[in-house]
């Protein structure tokens, strides 16, 4: 008789065990040497404290009630914690906080998908301070780890969670008409979008703009575009580029004028981490300044997290390629 | 083109997939020829049924892909970007209903919904759902057009191009949901990985039309 674990889950075996011991402890010990002390919190947290974070982190989720009837929500992601942690626990802490955590969070995910339902979160949040260098901080030292665990061949991916959201309003569309375009560029459907912008009619320039942006991405040559709207829109990647190359690591990072995270407390520049050994990004993140005001001490912060069971893949795979 | 791989479907879209890849220059006879084989390594091609391309994609077991615009409605969360319509494999997502009397209609007045039988069950839910009626789902795999007749359900959701099957069943098509048309979608990593490969192919692609 096999009893079965819900879909989406998985027990590990000593094998796997060690090896992700192994890497953890890898990822651990750069983050520490950066200044990233490791933190935990609960497994779940009251429903309408993480609803604070983002609504809708919290409406696809596992719930559950305590002994008074208030509702518990199992965590999906570990930034909104990391957030009320920081004004709760660090109220008047100098700034700015490094802080990293390894941590399971569920989600809810269609059965048959082959998305797991828990999964095991490496990552960092920088909290206290904004800009560019803060940016690519995260950018580094998430690169820099990933390399020390063998994935030699991974890039990663920085967007601009605002640049749509100003061009639209630098070429004055309408508020109201933006919720069907920016919809669209998140679910990745560049068809449906450029359908959505012809609705608009907008002038010859402004339409291919919009329609063309979500398609730019590569070395820092997708920065140097010089017309009026979006020269101006990529000014905070065009820093970080200079950053970056500051720091010798321009050649890991893929400029992407269409990224975007799904999640909505994004704000600024975002990220994403891929490896051409696993089809799925690796993880992500970006800047979030407006998160941590919703939970008493207003600060701006960014981070990152990274998927453990894809990073491992990846790491397998490499040592399998040699 | 070697540099990526391809999920090409099988049924209603292969011959003008193949078309179009005759035309990219992708040498395709074997393709034509050898319906049981799935895999062409040495021209970047793997053959499926086209529900199962956006899995294929999704994963990353093909970088790039070629489905209906109803498979894509079906499965809207694959996370995969949508890069071109294609403008061939043109139909309609349709409700239809047995000719002459209007069975959705009585239904919904004197039983409260309407029963439907698809295989797009979530394709028809939201239809319902958005229109503001209730309706029961069956999901049927095979010849949804003998649902109604049988008495199963009060109508169908399904896809039609020229409308045969339903005439020669004696359906008539009540209200259009959505017209659809073949797509090429791409896995996210791929998409960035091998940005050059993909964005020429799509070039390729436009240069055609």
């Amino acid at each position: 008789m096999i009893h079965p674990i819900p879909p989406g889950t998985r027990d590990v075996l000593p094998d796997e065990m060690r090896e992700l011991r192994l890497l953890s402890e890898r990822l651990r010990a750069a983050f520490e040497r950066a200044g990233y002390g490791e933190v935990r919190t609960p497994m779940m947290e009251y429903e309408d404290v993480l609803r604070r974070g983002d609504d809708r982190v919290a409406g696809a989720g596992f719930r559950v009630f305590d002994e008074r009837g208030r509702v518990l929500l199992l965590r999906s992601d570990m930034t909104i914690p990391i957030a009320r942690l920081v004004s709760a626990r660090y109220p008047d802490a100098p700034t700015p906080v490094r802080l990293c955590y390894f941590s399971h969070a569920c989600r809810v995910v269609e059965r048959g998908s082959g998305h797991p339902m828990e999964l095991l979160q490496a990552g960092v949040e920088l909290i206290g301070q904004g800009g560019p260098e803060q940016d690519v901080e995260v950018v580094a030292l998430t690169s820099s780890a990933l390399a020390e665990a063998g994935l030699r061949r991974h890039k990663i991916g920085l967007g601009d969670g605002s640049l749509y959201r100003t061009l639209l309003a630098s070429l004055e569309v309408a508020e109201d008409r933006w919720a069907p375009l920016l919809e669209r560029l998140s679910r990745r459907d560049l068809v449906g979008l450029a359908r959505e912008v012809d609705g608009l009619g907008l002038p010859p320039g402004a339409r291919r703009l919009l329609v063309n942006v979500p398609t730019l991405r590569g070395g820092p040559d997708v920065l140097a575009q010089a017309e009026p709207p979006l020269s101006t829109a990529l000014e905070n990647l065009r820093a970080c580029h200079d950053l970056l190359a500051q720091r010798g690591i321009e050649e890991r990072v893929i400029f992407d004028l269409g990224l975007v995270r799904e999640l909505g407390y994004y704000t600024g520049t975002v990220f994403e981490v891929y490896d051409p050994a696993v089809g799925f990004a690796l993880g992500g993140g970006g800047r979030y300044d407006d998160l941590l005001g919703r939970f008493g001490r207003s600060l701006p912060a960014c981070g990152i997290a990274l998927d453990m069971h894809r990073v491992h893949a990846a790491q397998a795979e490499e040592e399998r390629a040699g | 083109m070697s540099e990526l791989t391809i999920a090409v479907p099988r049924g209603a879209l292969f011959s003008d997939t193949v078309d179009l890849l005759d035309r990219l220059g992708i040498e395709t006879a074997e393709l034509r020829t050898n319906r049981r084989k799935l895999l062409f390594p040495e021209i970047g091609v793997v053959t499926m049924r086209p529900s199962d391309v956006p899995t294929y994609v999704e994963h990353g077991a093909a970088d790039i892909g070629i489905t209906g615009k109803d498979v894509l409605l079906e499965q809207h969360d694959r996370g995969v970007y949508e890069l071109l319509d294609l403008q061939y494999g043109h139909c309609r997502m349709i409700v239809a209903a047995r000719e002459g009397d209007d069975a959705l209609d009585e239904s919904l007045r004197r039983l409260g919904a309407v029963r439907i039988a698809t295989k797009y069950p979530r394709i028809a839910t939201a239809h319902f759902a958005d229109t503001g009626r209730q309706a029961e789902i069956v999901v049927v795999k095979g010849s949804v057009e003998i649902a109604p007749l049988t008495g199963l359900v009060d109508g169908i959701v399904d896809l039609t191009a020229s409308g045969r099957t339903l005439a020669e069943n004696h359906l008539v098509e009540r209200e259009q949901i959505v017209a659809c048309s073949a797509r090429l979608i791409a896995n996210p990593v791929a998409h960035k990985l091998k940005a050059v490969a993909i964005d020429h192919l799509v070039a390729s692609l436009q240069a055609l039309e």
